[in-house]
């Protein structure tokens, strides 16, 4: 992530550059939103006045000199007054079906939840220097011995407990060969996925056959929240419906990226895998077992993507299918490199693509299934133009990827 | 990743006491040079072997699994002694099996020549995917244009759709060295659901006759590939089959013996050096990524145009021959001939799993294609790992020698 510096213009005068540059952003969007319900502006007048200052905050932005920043709000000024225009045009029947906020929002939380969970785990893997495109694997080895395990003991703990065990082991046999045997860590991980298809599918033929996995497995509960009694009677409502009925695998990968944080930048531990992730030699100079933490943060990536996989088969489908992961792995692997390899980054990329995935639902209801499918291109889409620089460099840990050699 | 896939053997610790390993690595090492014939036989014995670990432990017979799979196989065609309406079905399989084979040469070369160039082009899967909407649109399109013309037409554009396809992560990676594997990685991605949309209910390619079955239009049949082995009505081996050999041997000439072969192999071996000699690093990138694509969109066209003549939703979404390239690409160290076998034993294993020729009495099919999986995954996960062969000896021979086999750190 490269810094801002701004030698010769007062820090406070840049503060305000910012926040107007941002400003803009909002203002862009809000274009758009003005269009949608509730408000559900009818005329298209009102999201152009709206991108009108949007433009007008970045176009200052960007002479002021916050290019980036500035751009953004250009380019949000101009989408949200073609979504704006293109929301005005359409019935209010379908604006009604598709923008559902509460809804809306309770469906990205859940579909960004596997995604939370496997990018976290990505970033301890790339974070301290192997590459993890094993993730989809690992989560699909969750999501069959989470269902595995729950058969087996009748408890969703045990299932978690199984999924985490089954995702670790596959992450252990990346971790030695990534690192005892330095193979290709890129190899190492299209193997692991092949590996993980061909096992889950495997025993899932052999234990569960053509029936599939029983219908009667101990779900993840939900956590009930009583949201409606909060005062103004629309926003208890909203709010309800939002986030009132949520599994508690979502609060838990909330709590997942508050503690990869905390651990990542405020413990000797995150130091340590950073630094190995950075400059394994130095780290090695000074003490710190570059192998024993790369393996640690590894067998880590697994377990926790594998409670990503948990999570999709115990508390969202309430079931396992042959290769049911279907490349959520690898949008965790995108929501990683977008969020810039941080953790808050790496949850709001997930939030973004949950989002995106939220919409393609809505949109089907009013639209068919037809819309909804191309639009599921757009996470990776996003990425393509993230990796680009066009959204601000993306830059990886400097020796991810590379084995390292004792010497 | 700028490195060549294949890491030279380390030297081994403690190697000076006994003159059995060195003489062993250095048999092992010349096996390597030329052509690492070894390494890939090796490892393919030991992924079958793991895999037949697992059809034992879950309850079958693995001996009569693989001899079921080898006979699917068709490759006892080859034996004189198979005679009568076994020779028939045999034959049948055998081209079913070199049907497979194909484009698996084909997308196993699109991974070889970005390797050769140091980049991992793991996005075989979306170029391929490619060339079959473009091969499906073109040849379902202008019925009306003579066969030979409307075949040439539709494996041109559908080779140059992969070619572009992949020649994005390339420029990408030429210009602001966005890293080829995230690139493509996302790019499959976005094949598989702009594919999926094309084909898929009220899609632009959609077929015109029956609106609820998510397939595309059939090509005209004039613009069918040429059956030269076994009967057409029954999927016999098209002409195709040649084009893939012709694309192996112009792969091995592009690499061998032209400049841009060299500057290709001269940028995979070291970036840097290639650089400072004077070769324009960033084209090499994007003409080596547009070639790899190119292969692959060619496979998906002569997919489309030898044997399918049509796609649908779940043919996109289910396909895997790009992902296996890699497989075949690794085993067969990138090397024209080593593509071929590969492709060959991944054909094989691809038809000799599949329902159509096992008998679920002997084995299900369902459980053989997973199998084939992770065989497939076994056998890239090894290859790579020479030093594990070194490792595994010297753990044998200490274990002979009676010493403890943990005092045995090849990483060190």
């Amino acid at each position: 992530m490269t810094t801002v510096d701004q030698p010769v213009r007062a820090p406070a005068i840049a503060m305000t550059t910012r926040r107007i540059g941002i400003a803009g952003i909002i203002f862009g969007l809000a274009a758009f939103w003005i269009a949608l319900p509730p408000l559900t502006v009818r005329s298209v007048v009102w999201p152009i006045l709206v991108a009108l200052a949007a433009l007008a905050a970045g176009i200052w932005a960007v002479r002021e000199g916050e290019r980036r920043i500035g751009y953004g709000a250009i380019f949000s000024a101009i989408f949200g007054v073609a979504l704006g225009y293109f929301a005005t045009q359409t019935s209010l029947g379908h604006l009604n079906i598709v923008i559902v906020w509460s809804a809306i929002l309770a469906a990205m939380l859940r579909y960004a939840t596997p995604l939370t969970f496997a990018a976290i785990g990505g970033l301890f893997s790339e974070r301290s220097g192997v590459v993890n495109i094993g993730l989809e694997g690992m989560m699909l080895m969750g999501a069959f011995f989470s269902v595995w395990g729950d058969v087996q003991f009748g408890s969703w703990e045990v299932g978690i407990l199984a999924a985490m065990l089954a995702g670790g082991l596959l992450a252990l046999v990346h971790a030695f060969f990534a690192i005892q045997l330095r193979i290709d860590q890129i190899v190492g991980g299209t193997a692991i996925n092949f590996l993980a298809l061909g096992i889950t599918g495997y025993l899932f033929i052999q234990i569960y056959g053509e029936q599939g996995t029983p219908g009667s497995i101990a779900e993840i509960p939900d956590v009930r929240l009583h949201l409606d009694k909060i005062p103004p009677h629309a926003l208890g409502h909203f709010l309800d419906g939002a986030i009132g009925q949520l599994n508690l695998m979502i609060w838990l990968s909330f709590l997942v990226v508050v503690l990869a944080s905390i651990v990542m930048f405020r413990t000797p531990i995150g130091l340590r895998i950073r630094s190995v992730g950075e400059h394994p030699r130095a780290a090695d100079t000074v003490g710190i077992s570059v192998y024993a933490v790369r393996y640690g943060a590894v067998v880590l990536s697994g377990m926790l993507a594998a409670l990503g996989g948990a999570y999709l088969t115990l508390g969202f489908v309430h079931s396992f299918n042959e290769g049911m992961t279907a490349g959520r792995g690898f949008i965790a692997l995108a929501a990683l490199i977008f969020g810039k390899w941080r953790p808050f980054g790496a949850f709001g990329a997930a939030l973004l693509f949950g989002f995106s995935s939220a919409i393609a639902d809505r949109l089907a209801l009013a639209w068919g299934t037809s819309w909804q499918t191309l639009f599921q291109a757009l996470p990776y889409l996003l990425t393509l133009i993230a990796v680009a620089g066009v959204i601000g460099r993306s830059i990886p840990p400097a020796a991810v990827g590379r084995p390292y050699k004792k010497q | 990743m700028t490195e060549a896939p294949t890491p030279a053997p380390p030297p081994l610790p403690e190697a000076g006491t006994d003159a059995a390993p060195v003489n062993f690595v250095e048999r092992y090492g010349l096996l390597q040079r030329s052509g690492g014939v070894a390494t890939a036989l090796i490892t393919a014995s030991l992924a079958f072997l793991i895999g037949g670990l697992v059809v034992l432990a879950t309850g079958h017979n693995p001996l009569s699994a693989y001899r079921e799979i080898f006979n699917g196989t068709g490759l006892n065609w080859l034996f004189p002694w198979v005679n009568g309406t076994d020779r028939t079905f045999a034959a049948m399989n055998l081209q079913q099996t070199l049907l497979k084979a194909t484009p698996l040469m084909l997308t196993g070369l699109a991974v070889a020549f970005a390797f050769r160039c140091g980049m991992f082009n793991i996005g075989g899967q979306g170029q391929y995917t490619v060339g079959t909407i473009v091969g499906v649109w073109v040849g379902s399109s202008w019925a009306g244009i003579p066969g030979p013309a409307h075949i040439v037409l539709a494996i041109v554009l559908a080779s140059l759709a992969g070619a572009f396809f992949a020649g994005v992560a390339g420029l990408l990676k030429a210009t602001v060295g966005a890293h080829e594997v995230i690139s493509t990685i996302m790019l499959n991605w976005v094949a598989f659901y702009v594919g999926s949309y094309a084909f898929g209910l009220g899609g632009p390619l959609q077929n015109s006759t029956n609106v609820s079955v998510p397939i595309s239009n059939d090509i005209a049949t004039n613009a069918h590939l040429y059956v030269f082995w076994g009967d057409p009505i029954l999927q016999g081996l098209h002409i195709g089959f040649f084009i893939a050999i012709g694309a192996l041997v112009a792969y091995w000439v592009v690499l061998n013996r032209t400049t841009l072969g060299y500057e290709v192999r001269a940028v995979g071996f070291n970036a840097e050096a290639a650089r400072y000699g004077g070769i324009n690093v960033a084209r090499s990138y994007v003409t080596a990524m547009a070639i790899s694509g190119l292969f692959a969109g060619l496979a998906g066209a002569i997919d489309i145009l030898g044997w399918q003549f049509r796609v649908g939703q779940l043919d996109v979404q289910a396909s895997n021959i790009g992902f296996t390239g890699i497989a075949v690409a690794l085993l067969g160290r990138n090397t024209a001939v080593g593509v071929f076998f590969s492709a060959l034993l991944f054909g094989g294993l691809i038809n000799g799993t599949s329902g159509r020729h096992l008998s679920a009495d002997v084995f299900p099919p369902q459980l053989a294609g997973n199998l084939t999986l992770i065989i497939q995954g076994l056998i890239i996960l090894f290859i790579g790992a020479d030093v594990l062969v070194l490792y595994l000896w010297q753990r044998a021979k200490r274990l002979r020698a009676g010493k403890t086999p943990g005092a045995v750190e090849v990483g060190t």
